[in-house]
């Protein structure tokens, strides 16, 4: 019953986001949308979460970014290769009901875990506006996985190279302004964007979910380092979410804890780039 | 004749001032002279009081006397059979609150070093290659541990022992639980704790890493995977915090994630991709053995480091050993005062601890004299970081679909005397049925546990 954790397949969406399938039927039986992964790459690797984007029987699916030294090391695995470790489903799953007329925002690679999830409400009766956002329009990802998972797809660009000019916010408060009655809204993506999605549904009073990625180490409920304040109590990402009530999560706190190590993490990643021989240093 | 020498034969110890800024053990063992001198000093009691101390039953005048006639390889026979973790519970157990403190030698002088001796019969029997890895027969069963800490460790080298097949359960990576996240290098090398794991796997015991049980599987599903008993053993939970202003600044750590990112992720090595804060100045919140372990951590970091504790030194409830060592190494001792916040600076990074004197007023619930605030006596700690060792409360996770499962009112599994829960064939014990304890405590529910399992696939027959 030992577990050998073989990527199966392997996708590259654009310069900066790979898509990994793993071999893990267990996890794969189990997952539910809105469910998290810890892996660690090598035998020191550091352990990262990652959201579960698909699964099948025996494939579970993460689409990650190269933003630090673990990720790029992550990219380096090929098809065939194994993850040393691959943890989960760990957090609660994402609440799905009918709610009526639902809004999913989806921030860059927020898109990954949005679409899982407004493929969810689409099948418990929803109307599920979907809206990606991006930088750019050579970063649009999983554009017809997530035409297929709502009924209106809105894909926005920060330069508006592609879709819609302007941040998933502007594209909701259009929506609204046009007459649509949104009965929820789940947002997805960047704590920044998370926090202004929460600032324009509370000003139209419309119920708010948030997917909340703190730092986070065990994800098994006893190390306490996902910690967050909501509604002035503390509460564990891993054991409570990762989803919270938007309106209650106090977005600065982990802002800046999310930043503890950014020093630490920048320098990590400078080293792998050079022991890669790689001179290219881009962020 | 036993060697009245009145005090312990004294433990080779790496200097105070080298270790406290290298991560190496402390405490470096006896020889075979030292421990042979040590074991003399046993008067073989015809009722010894000490085994009544054991919470795992060694017969310890025996194995003592087989090491001051020098047969060590039979002083490992007889420990090991009644101890599966020797080299562990040599280096972590109280024994001067066990077999120690029931000692008659401590009447008139120091007690017998039983613990030292023990690690000493254990590392000697590493060290000449020789485990005691014997097992009855295979008899067919399935057994289930779900947790690889001390008391799931100890239950499946006993199950394995008795012929059972047993699987081990383990959430992170690493195998060991409390004495791999929690218990530093310094105190437990984890060379050890690998080398107590690999003992096991030579039993025939099979451990699986990564998998989270209460998610990946819950305890049904484990029976309907043909295991006949399943024993918990999952250990504590989430930390506790006090519930004051500046908890979620940058540089407020739980003991537990400070202790994890060092000793599981060996944050403390050069070349770890795992970070954690090089602090200044610490204090660590409490007055426990982890509040020491965090302190003396910070302290190898390289930090000032201050232990801020409510009640008085009498009440400090870590190990006596445990403070003598941190007091050595430099750890400053604010006993009688209590945090009342923590103020931040503006890019919400900790920067003070506002705390309060306190004075101990008549004895609380737990008979311990009840801190109170000095009214007027606030003042202001500069301090880069505060760890919090508070203690922890269950964890629910492992226990997830399996909602007929008893808990108790703070929210622990309950058993009976035997470790049975309410459910049959579903066994429990260690934290995760008493809440935070010893190591040697959850050893002992491990062995109590499995004396109980075997019972009831026997009275299934």
């Amino acid at each position: 019953m030992k577990q050998q954790y073989q990527i199966v397949h392997k996708k590259v969406l654009t310069p900066e986001i790979s898509q990994i399938s793993v071999h893990a039927p267990l996890i794969a039986a189990k997952a539910k949308a809105g469910q998290f992964i810890i892996l660690r790459v090598d035998e020191n690797g550091e352990r990262i979460p990652l959201t579960i984007s698909s699964t099948t029987e025996e494939l579970v699916t993460v689409i990650f970014q190269k933003v630090g030294a673990t990720t790029l090391a992550l990219d380096e695995l090929q098809e065939g290769d194994y993850l040393h470790d691959f943890v989960g489903p760990l957090g609660e799953p994402t609440h799905i009901e009918n709610y009526g007329r639902v809004a999913v925002l989806g921030g860059g690679l927020g898109c990954a875990i949005a679409l899982p999830v407004a493929k969810a409400l689409t099948e418990a009766g929803n109307t599920v506006d979907l809206i990606g956002g991006f930088k750019t329009k050579e970063i649009v990802i999983l554009e017809e996985e997530m035409s297929k998972a709502c009924t209106n797809l809105h894909v926005c660009t920060d330069d508006g190279t592609y879709g819609f000019h302007g941040f998933v916010t502007n594209k909701l408060e259009e929506l609204i302004a046009g007459g649509a009655k949104f009965d929820h809204v789940i947002a997805i993506g960047p704590l920044m964007m998370m926090k202004f999605a929460c600032k324009l549904t509370e000003k139209y009073n419309i119920p708010t979910t948030v997917s909340m990625n703190p730092i986070m180490i065990d994800g098994t409920g006893m190390c306490g380092g996902c910690r967050l304040t909501v509604g002035g109590e503390v509460k564990f990402a891993c054991v409570d979410g990762p989803d919270f009530d938007g309106h209650q999560v106090d977005f600065d706190e982990v802002i800046a804890r999310n930043a503890t190590y950014r020093d630490f993490e920048a320098q990590h990643k400078r080293d792998h780039l050079c022991r890669l021989g790689g001179g290219a240093l881009n962020g | 004749m036993a060697n009245m020498q009145m005090t312990k034969t004294p433990m080779p110890e790496q200097e105070a001032q080298v270790r406290n800024s290298n991560f190496l053990e402390v405490a470096q063992g006896y020889t075979l002279e030292q421990a042979i001198n040590e074991a003399q000093r046993c008067i073989q009691c015809k009722n010894p009081a000490c085994v009544s101390g054991c919470p795992v039953g060694i017969p310890i005048p025996q194995f003592l006397h087989e090491v001051a006639e020098g047969n060590i390889a039979a002083a490992y026979e007889i420990l090991s059979n009644a101890n599966a973790l020797p080299a562990i519970s040599g280096r972590v157990c109280p024994q001067e609150n066990q077999c120690e403190g029931k000692c008659v030698r401590g009447i008139k002088g120091e007690p017998v070093a039983i613990g030292r001796v023990e690690r000493f019969v254990a590392d000697w029997a590493a060290e000449q290659g020789i485990a005691n890895v014997a097992t009855a027969p295979k008899n067919g069963h399935k057994m289930a541990v779900v947790g690889s800490g001390p008391a799931g460790l100890t239950c499946a080298g006993e199950l394995a022992r008795m012929g059972y097949e047993v699987t081990v359960f383990e959430a992170f990576h690493t195998a060991g639980g409390v004495l791999t996240y929690g218990i530093p290098e310094f105190r437990l090398p984890k060379a050890i704790v690998a080398r107590e794991v690999s003992n096991l796997e030579k039993m025939g015991v099979d451990i699986e890493m990564n998998m989270v049980i209460g998610k990946i599987l819950t305890i049904p599903e484990l029976f309907e995977r043909g295991y006949e008993a399943v024993f918990i053993a999952s250990g504590a939970g989430l930390p506790m915090f006090m519930k004051i202003p500046g908890e979620g600044l940058v540089g407020v750590y739980s003991a537990n994630e400070y202790l994890t990112r060092i000793n599981l992720m060996k944050a403390y090595q050069e070349d770890s991709p795992t970070p954690i804060l090089h602090n200044q100045k610490v204090a660590v919140v409490g007055g426990g053995n982890v509040a020491m372990d965090a302190a003396r951590c910070a302290k190898r970091l390289g930090a000032e480091v201050h232990i801020v504790y409510r009640r008085g030194e009498e009440e400090l409830p870590a190990r006596r050993e445990e403070i003598h060592h941190a007091k050595e190494e430099g750890i400053i001792f604010d006993l009688l005062t209590n945090p009342v916040s923590i103020e931040g600076d503006e890019k919400g990074c900790v920067e003070s601890m506002t705390c309060i004197r306190m004075e101990l007023g008549e004895p609380d619930a737990s008979g311990r004299r009840r801190p109170e605030p000095v009214e007027g006596s606030e003042f202001k700690m500069e301090v880069d970081a505060v760890i919090m060792a508070l203690g922890t409360s269950p964890n629910p996770m492992s226990t997830k679909g399996t909602p007929d499962l008893e808990k108790t009112r703070k929210g622990c599994v309950a058993v009976d005397e035997s470790g049975h829960t309410n459910l049959p064939g579903v066994f429990a014990g260690g934290d995760a049925a008493t809440g935070a304890a010893t190591v040697i405590l959850a050893m002992g529910a491990g062995k109590q546990a499995a004396k109980s399992m075997d019972a009831y696939i026997k009275s299934k027959q």
